[in-house]
């Protein structure tokens, strides 16, 4: 196990690693989006108090977990290689940030368009979609202080040390937003959470999640793997790899 | 008057480790105070800017007095974190410009330890002014009696969060040009849990609620940020400063 | 099947508009990043592979200068 982890630390086994896993991931996220999409679209059905704009949970949900799960991917990145100096973990870092400030982003989108057939109004000071318009807050400054870094390697320590700090701060803020919500919107209720869906309405739930879960790897490994190349640029195997291509 | 004179604070000996920790917190804190007292604009300026933000909202909203009754404790608390805010990229700039800082990093004493001194320097002669000049600014917003107390302590308390949480986001950014817009795209949505509850504090004072329990929690997060922020403050300055 | 028809589908049961806007941000980001992996590798591979032609034509030119100068 950890001579296999030790193998994966180097860019050059990683490549070689993980050039078999791409193809299954992508069609496993390809088919697994599509059928919870259709199913969650078509067949689940409708909820008896919101009607058909409970849909949007197929969307909504699989984001904002993704969105958390980026985060703390990418501060678990960022430990591993202030660490024990793992390139590929920054690398990883850097290639996953985008996509989870992305999914952020539609996550906070799909939340406001669901919220005026629910609320009647575009925007509520939630505390589900407070938090998450903090956390994009936070993606955007670890994205930008890399940026703002004249050096690769300052740059990817500097975010490496936001992204931790952000992670120890995620659950305090989703604490304080949580406790400040019940303050100021007593007895609103929540647009997600629902006590007992039927299986055929979390079972598409289910499979837009795992399906996420999939094409964020397929994605972050695919980003990867180019990062790769594109760092390692001038060592011998990937020169013999890119005679080998030809 | 010899120069011999004019050195307050003696150089620790040699061979006493823990006694030349304090003597070390000791000098940084000094040396952090007595430089910023000698510009008393940069210590004035961000209670000129409180001052000045507190004077745009009557402007900008309604000089009626109920109705700023009622903003009057999130007004009076987002506008001195923005001006603790305004003055937090200071805290180590001069120092890394001037060569100072690697001084520091070279130093045998822990690093966490003078970030932490540098840090008090900063909530004295910020935080704590700040705080102790907001009861004023709620007369003028006629904050209900009652709450003043509560408002300059919950202030006091909040603010030396914001400035151990905020020298993480300074110490990240010291290597970066013109990095201030950045800093506080770094740090304001960090800033959120001590608003949340430094400002429920006050608002909870004026409704005649306890206000123990917004106190302690504030305590609780100046707690948690004094033990975790030094380190993360020395990681940062050795990524600044070493690339 | 929830739904009676394509028409009844669409609508969504007068939520059409929400439902079918958050739905297609979300796909809109899927492919859009999807998308963007593929094209990035096509593009460092393209770059690596120019790199690899040009070195090689460089390094054929210094051979042919270099017997040039010995069979002088």
């Amino acid at each position: 196990m950890w001579a296999f982890l030790h193998k994966l630390g180097s860019p050059k086994e990683f490549y070689a690693i993980t050039a078999r896993w791409l193809t299954p991931l992508w069609l496993a996220a390809v088919a697994l989006i599509l059928a919870g999409g259709v199913w969650g679209l078509a067949f689940a059905p409708a909820d008896y108090q919101q009607g058909n704009s409970f849909r949007i949970i197929y969307v909504h949900v699989p984001a904002a977990f993704l969105a958390q799960s980026i985060f703390v991917a990418m501060a678990a990145a960022g430990l591993v290689f202030m660490v024990w100096k793992i390139k590929l973990a920054d690398m990883a870092a850097a290639m996953m940030a985008p996509l989870g400030a992305g999914m952020t982003f539609v996550a906070l989108f799909s939340g406001a368009v669901w919220g005026v057939p629910t609320w009647g109004t575009w925007w509520q000071w939630d505390a589900r979609l407070t938090s998450m318009l903090i956390l994009f807050f936070l993606y955007i400054g670890v994205i930008a202080l890399r940026g703002a870094f004249v050096s690769r390697e300052g740059g990817a320590r500097a975010a490496s040390v936001l992204a931790m700090v952000g992670v120890i701060n995620i659950p305090i803020i989703k604490f304080s937003v949580d406790w400040w919500y019940t303050l100021h919107q007593p007895a609103s209720f929540s647009i997600t959470e629902k006590p007992a869906m039927p299986a055929e309405m979390w079972l598409p739930l289910l499979l837009m999640v795992l399906g996420f879960y999939a094409f964020f790897i397929a994605v972050t490994l695919t980003r990867t793997r180019s990062e790769i190349l594109r760092r390692e640029s001038s060592k011998r195997w990937v020169r013999a790899l890119v005679e080998e291509g030809r | 008057m010899s120069r011999a004179d004019s050195r307050s604070t003696p150089l620790p000996e040699a061979g006493e480790p823990a006694d030349g920790l304090a003597v070390a917190w000791r000098a940084t804190l000094h040396r952090d105070l007595v430089l910023r007292l000698r510009r008393p604009g940069e210590v004035l300026n961000p209670l000129a800017f409180f001052a000045l933000v507190i004077t745009l909202f009557p402007i900008g909203i309604s000089p009626e007095a109920p109705l700023l009754a009622t903003i009057a404790p999130g007004l009076l608390w987002v506008a001195a974190l923005l001006a603790a805010l305004l003055s937090l990229d200071g805290v180590f700039r001069d120092d890394a410009e001037d060569g100072s800082l690697e001084q520091l990093l070279l130093s045998p004493q822990p690093l966490p330890v003078l970030a932490l001194a540098k840090v008090a320097a900063h909530w004295l002669l910020t935080g704590l002014p700040l705080a102790l000049m907001a009861p004023l600014l709620g007369v003028m917003l006629s904050l209900p009696a009652g709450s003043y107390g509560v408002l300059a302590l919950s202030l006091a308390l909040g603010s030396a969060s914001l400035s151990l949480i905020g020298a993480i986001g300074a110490a990240l950014t010291v290597g970066v040009a013109r990095g201030g817009v950045l800093l506080s795209l770094l740090v304001l949505p960090l800033y959120i849990p001590v608003l949340i509850f430094g400002a429920g504090a006050v608002q909870s004072a004026i409704l005649g609620g306890g206000v123990t329990a917004h106190l302690a929690i504030l305590g609780a997060l100046l707690a948690a940020s004094l033990i975790f922020a030094p380190f993360a403050i020395a990681a940062a300055l050795r990524i600044s400063l070493n690339g | 099947m929830a739904f009676e028809s394509l028409s009844a589908f669409l609508a969504m049961g007068g939520h059409a508009p929400y439902v079918w806007s958050a739905y297609g941000a979300t796909a809109a980001l899927l492919l859009v990043v999807g998308w963007h992996a593929r094209a990035e590798r096509r593009r460092v591979r393209r770059d690596l592979e120019r790199r690899a032609r040009r070195e090689r034509r460089q390094a054929e030119a210094a051979d042919a200068s270099h017997d040039e100068r010995v069979s002088r």
